[in-house]
């Protein structure tokens, strides 16, 4: 018997290149696909990496090498703890720090000011130690010392003066040099901290105390000395801690922005599948040759593994080449906290990291080797004999939608909705979504054979062929469709979760904002205050009718958290549905505790019901107060309690304010009240003022803004789905050039069959929009009260916008249509009659 | 019904060449002629003609009494759904569709009402010894199985030309010699004419008259060899 050499892989891979070869568009658009989703996941990994480091740095130039550090509420504490905590014995250095957000007129952000004992900082903040020309302007209370970004920011000199607000005057300060702050990247201010208590009204009061251990003392020994010394709201934690806990404040936007990208990756894969899928059945019987010929079924696995995993290297390379030059080019113009202003001031370049590279290549290598797992195993599958005749495609097509697993699929990801967050994110929201996705599309070949079978045959002849070509070959649309329907339905539940989230915020702005206009002594900072008189000047004003006024503070409940945000303002339990948008509340029993009304957020984080008890530390006490209502913000992330103005008053003697909110007389008009203010008021130039429409139209840009990443995303995402799409018919219409030979020699004309093509293109983007629409709902339901709900615990109304959703599924069909057409003229050219003698 | 003149073709492209040149012939209605000759003579580029598939370079082609070339594209097509009707070497049923459903193709696109095309339908099922599998897949049939399918459906609407390309090339001596007498019989049984491209003698045995396609024209006779 004659010795049959088996074919090598080298052979026969080199034939399948040869084979791809005729899918250059397909297998580029695959490429590319993949390469869009590293990128993306890859850049925003980038940049938020630039943001946490540089952040995690900035908090170390602070703290330098500080072992404890205690923080309090943001208007600090009285000055006495530092003079005890310094004398305790295991204390080898403490530096007493007065941090001040000082406004500077006319700019947005605020600049960020140090009050040091410089020589006691020296010690343990060397970094903070201001390099002066003159050394005894160290010590003065009217100068200031800049690092490198806050000269920059300011466009100051040494020996300029630094304009500041406080309470309603501005006061100068001179530069009197410089301070390195190596690593602070945010522009930052040094003082001496007499004059900053002094100059900045912070008398007598600390913010934070940096404190180093003798050496060979016991640190946690000594932080539970500490902590059993402080008053209330004051906490002592490791500096480490603190940089934890600010991040755990934007961790949940960051880990969303992830997924978005992951997403994008997803439709990649998606993609793969169609393309792969395609090629595999269009080169069935090719394959079936090889099988023929002693290519084993592992061997034939293996070829179009090493394929698929050959595109998915190529894309991923490109794609972090892409990601890295977008993160680049996001940090310069946007800057690294994507807008969401969790970060602001940071300005840093991407740094290439060898790990989080790895990561994100292996991604795309394994999302297009998953993509081509079914195609591949499908084709070992078959028998050659089987393969080698015509119209089998069908079966192989039906073969890669299986559907036990879709339905398991559904009822795991809706079971999942019901889980709780995993350490505050929602891990189980994010795999429902997968779930649910998975499931539809695994599902789709059965939806799509029911929805054809039930659709009616008409009469006219393009569109009868067309409805019995997809009867008769459903499996071929479902490629296309399952491109479709994981793009529109991502893209739906998107829209339909930002326009709740925007209606929403509307409908929030409009309860919050009730006043006909609204005086602020500064939008940042907390150097800026309405002090009593200048309250009593502008509620004395023409045409004002009544003027309630704002006092807020920031205060230390869980040294775990960011400080929570108290509100002191005029209310009380018959006001309180008017002037706060309650989701939740009750008539708390008279005389006992006074009420305190928490944001949605700080009920969820700091596990708070109505009718339960808070004790809120203030002005060093703990006092007792009742939650009598819990309502909706939007503003403060990091959780907000209202109480009642006179009693902070009373509790804390401080009758300053930081708002005003205006109730004009009947016929006063703003304009005019505006002009009186600045007229009459000392100072008055220096406050915001502010009519409710424009702090609407305000905010809702800064809301645009902060979606802009995400609709970004989101077009990446639908332009995958649309390439897959186009490609995905392109290829079918190549498969079926022969049948268009044939239909043209039955006597269909041009404009008939591309009349057929555009409406099979018609009714599978239809089907494709009406199941990845509902799918979309359903996933936005999810986005709204899961994902959202856990991860920034922000609740919003269900809002569809009917009128964008129906323009996309408009556009959509139109393109898709058109795609079809397009791909139908492409195989119409010449040589459709010669295929007629081509083999099947 | 058939008449050519001085019909002649060259394709063009980066090697030119003239496949038929001077060719006459007359077709009468429902007459049944073979067509011979080697591989590559042009047998088939022929037939494209006649179809209208394809545009000649020179001469005439007319059917039933209109000139091909007067008509446009869509004009040729409408004619040939009427009036044509084709089988090919490689049958090509569209696999999507069942065989009553392919057989009924040229009935749709003509617009027949849906009664009158199932009984005409079931008819020529029965004609050709498939009555019982109008509902099948075409990958469910053997060859000859398929070629009889496509026979029914080129003859379902009564065409006047029917033009068979090597119909029995893909089939065994048997299967083919079936095929043959059913083609015979169907074009005969219908009062319609056909022309039969094929390279066998036996197959050219089944027509008419026998014509052989030479480089110097197309002549009577069968092939020499
Ligand atoms: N589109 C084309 N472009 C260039 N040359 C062509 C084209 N189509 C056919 N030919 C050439 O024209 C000649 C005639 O082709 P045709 O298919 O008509 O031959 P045939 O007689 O049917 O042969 P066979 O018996 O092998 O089917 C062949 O030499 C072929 O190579
Ligand atoms: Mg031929």
């Amino acid at each position: 018997m004659a010795h049959v050499p088996a074919p090598r892989l080298r052979g026969t891979l080199r034939a399948t290149a040869g084979a791809l070869a005729g899918h250059k568009g397909r297998v580029l658009v695959t490429i590319v696909a993949i390469a869009l989703g590293v990128a993306l996941g890859y850049a925003v990994q980038l940049v938020n990496r630039v943001a946490v480091n540089e952040f995690g740095q900035a908090v170390q130039t602070l703290s330098g090498t500080a072992d404890l550090a205690m923080r309090g509420p943001r208007g600090g504490f009285d000055e006495h703890l530092f003079g005890e905590i310094a004398r305790l014995p295991e204390v080898a250095a403490a530096s007493p720090i007065v941090e001040v957000e000082a406004r500077i007129p006319g700019r947005d952000d605020a600049l960020r000011v140090l009050g040091l004992d410089v020589f006691r900082a020296g010690l343990i903040q060397p970094g903070l130690v201001p390099e002066a020309a003159e050394s005894l302007d160290t010590l003065r209370d009217d100068t200031i010392f800049l690092n490198a970004a806050a000269m920059d920011w300011l466009g100051a000199r040494t020996g300029d003066l630094v304009p500041m607000q406080v309470g309603t005057q501005v006061i100068r300060l001179r530069v009197a040099g410089s301070v390195p702050a190596e690593g602070h990247a945010q522009p930052l201010a040094v003082m001496d901290i007499a004059g900053a208590q002094w100059r900045l009204a912070r008398i007598g009061r600390l913010t934070r105390i940096e404190v180093r251990a003798r050496p060979g003392a016991d640190v946690a020994a000594l932080e539970r000395r500490v902590a059993a010394m402080l008053p209330p709201g004051v906490a002592v934690e490791r500096p480490a801690a603190a940089i934890e806990s600010t991040l755990r404040l934007s961790r949940a936007y960051r880990v969303n922005l992830n997924v978005l990208a992951l997403v994008a990756l997803f439709t990649g894969g998606l993609l793969v599948f169609s393309t792969q899928a395609l090629t595999v059945v269009r080169r069935r019987p090719y394959l079936a040759l090889l099988r023929v010929l002693g290519v084993t079924r592992g061997g034939l696995v293996g070829l179009l593994l090493v394929e698929a995993s050959a595109i998915g290297a190529i894309g991923a390379l490109a794609g972090l080449l892409g990601g890295y030059g977008l993160a680049q080019l996001v940090l310069e113009i946007v800057g690294p906290d994507l807008g969401s202003g969790f970060f602001r001031g940071l300005a840093a370049r991407a740094t290439f990291e060898a790990a989080p590279a790895a990561l994100f290549f292996a991604l795309g290598v394994a999302t297009a080797l998953f993509g081509s797992l079914a195609a591949a195993s499908e084709a070992a599958r078959t028998e050659p004999a089987q393969a080698l005749r015509a119209g089998d495609e069908e079966r192989a097509f039906g073969r890669l939608a299986p559907t036990a697993p879709g339905i398991g699929f559904i009822a795991l990801g809706a079971l999942l909705t019901a889980a709780p967050p995993v350490r505050g994110l929602p891990i189980f929201g994010y795999v429902a979504i997968a779930c649910l996705l998975v499931g539809t599309i695994l599902l789709i070949a059965h939806i799509a054979r029911a929805a054809f079978r039930r659709m009616p045959v008409g009469r006219n002849p393009p569109a009868r062929l067309a409805v019995l070509q997809l009867r008769g070959a459903p499996g071929q649309a479902t490629v296309s469709l399952a491109a479709i329907v994981a793009s529109v339905s991502l893209l739906v539940s998107m829209a339909i979760m930002v326009a709740s989230f925007r209606q929403s915020l509307d409908a929030w702005l409009e309860h919050v904002l009730p006043a006909d206009l609204y005086v602020r002594a500064g939008r940042t900072g907390d150097t800026a205050f309405l002090p009593p008189d200048v309250q009593q000047a502008i509620a004395a004003l023409p045409g004002v009718r009544r003027v309630e006024f704002l006092r807020s503070e920031r205060l230390l409940l869980d040294p775990e958290r960011p400080q929570i945000v108290l509100l002191a303002r005029a209310i009380d339990a018959t006001t309180a549905p008017l002037r706060l948008p309650l989701v939740r509340s009750a008539d708390l029993p008279a005389g006992g505790a006074p009420p305190a009304w928490v944001s949605e957020i700080a009920a969820d984080v700091y596990g708070l019901a109505v009718g339960q008890e808070i004790v809120l530390p203030i002005a060093g006490r703990r006092v007792r107060f009742r939650v009598a209502g819990v309502w909706r913000d939007y503003a403060r992330q990091q959780g907000a309690v209202v109480i009642e103005r006179a009693l902070y008053a009373e509790l804390t003697g401080d009758r300053d304010a930081n708002d005003a909110a205006i109730y004009l007389e009947p016929h006063a008009s703003p304009d005019a009240v505006i002009r009186a203010l600045r007229a009459r008021i000392p100072g008055a130039a220096e406050l915001e003022t502010a009519l409710p429409s424009e702090i609407r139209r305000r905010s809702l840009k800064i809301f645009d803004r902060t979606f802009a990443v995400t609709y970004a995303l989101e077009a990446a995402a639908l332009a995958i789905g649309l390439m897959s799409l186009s490609s995905s018919f392109g290829a079918l219409v190549l498969a079926r050039r022969r049948e268009f030979g044939v239909l043209r020699h039955l006597g269909l004309t041009r404009t008939q069959v591309g009349a057929m093509l555009a409406t099979e293109g018609a009714i599978v983007s239809a089907l494709g929009l009406a199941v990845g629409t509902a799918l979309g709902w359903v996933i936005s339901l999810i986005l709204i009260h899961v994902v959202n709900r856990q991860s920034f615990h922000w609740s919003m109304d269900l809002h569809v916008p009917w009128t964008s959703l129906a323009a996309f599924t408009a556009t959509m069909l139109a393109l898709a249509s058109l795609t079809a057409l397009v791909s139908g003229r492409q195989a119409m050219g010449a040589g459709v009659l010669r295929a007629v003698k081509e083999d099947w | 019904m058939l008449r050519i003149r001085a019909l002649a073709k060259r394709y063009e492209g980066p090697r030119p060449r003239t496949v038929l040149a001077g060719i006459d012939f007359d077709l009468a209605a429902g007459e049944y002629v073979a067509v011979m000759g080697e591989s590559g003579i042009g047998k088939s580029t022929l037939l494209n003609l006649i179809a209208g598939l394809d545009r000649p370079d020179a001469g005439s082609i007319e059917l039933e009494g209109r000139d091909l070339a007067r008509l446009d594209d869509d004009a040729l097509t409408v004619l040939r759904r009427a009036r044509m009707g084709f089988v090919f070497q490689a049958f090509h049923i569209l696999p999507y569709l069942s065989v009553a459903e392919n057989v009924a193709l040229p009935l749709v696109l003509l617009g027949a009402a849906a009664g009158e095309g199932r009984a005409r339908v079931d008819a020529m099922l029965s004609e050709v010894g498939l009555n019982g599998r109008a509902a099948s897949r075409p990958s469910e049939l053997s060859g000859g199985e398929l070629q009889r399918v496509a026979i029914a459906r080129a003859l379902v609407h009564r065409p006047a030309l029917v033009l068979a390309d090597e119909p029995t090339g893909n089939l065994d001596p048997d299967s083919a010699a079936q095929v043959l007498a059913l083609l015979r019989d169907a074009v005969k049984g219908n009062n319609g004419a056909a022309i039969l491209v094929t390279h066998s003698r036996a197959a050219a045995a089944t027509a008419d008259r026998v014509y052989t396609l030479t480089a110097a024209g197309l002549r009577a006779g069968g092939a020499r060899d």
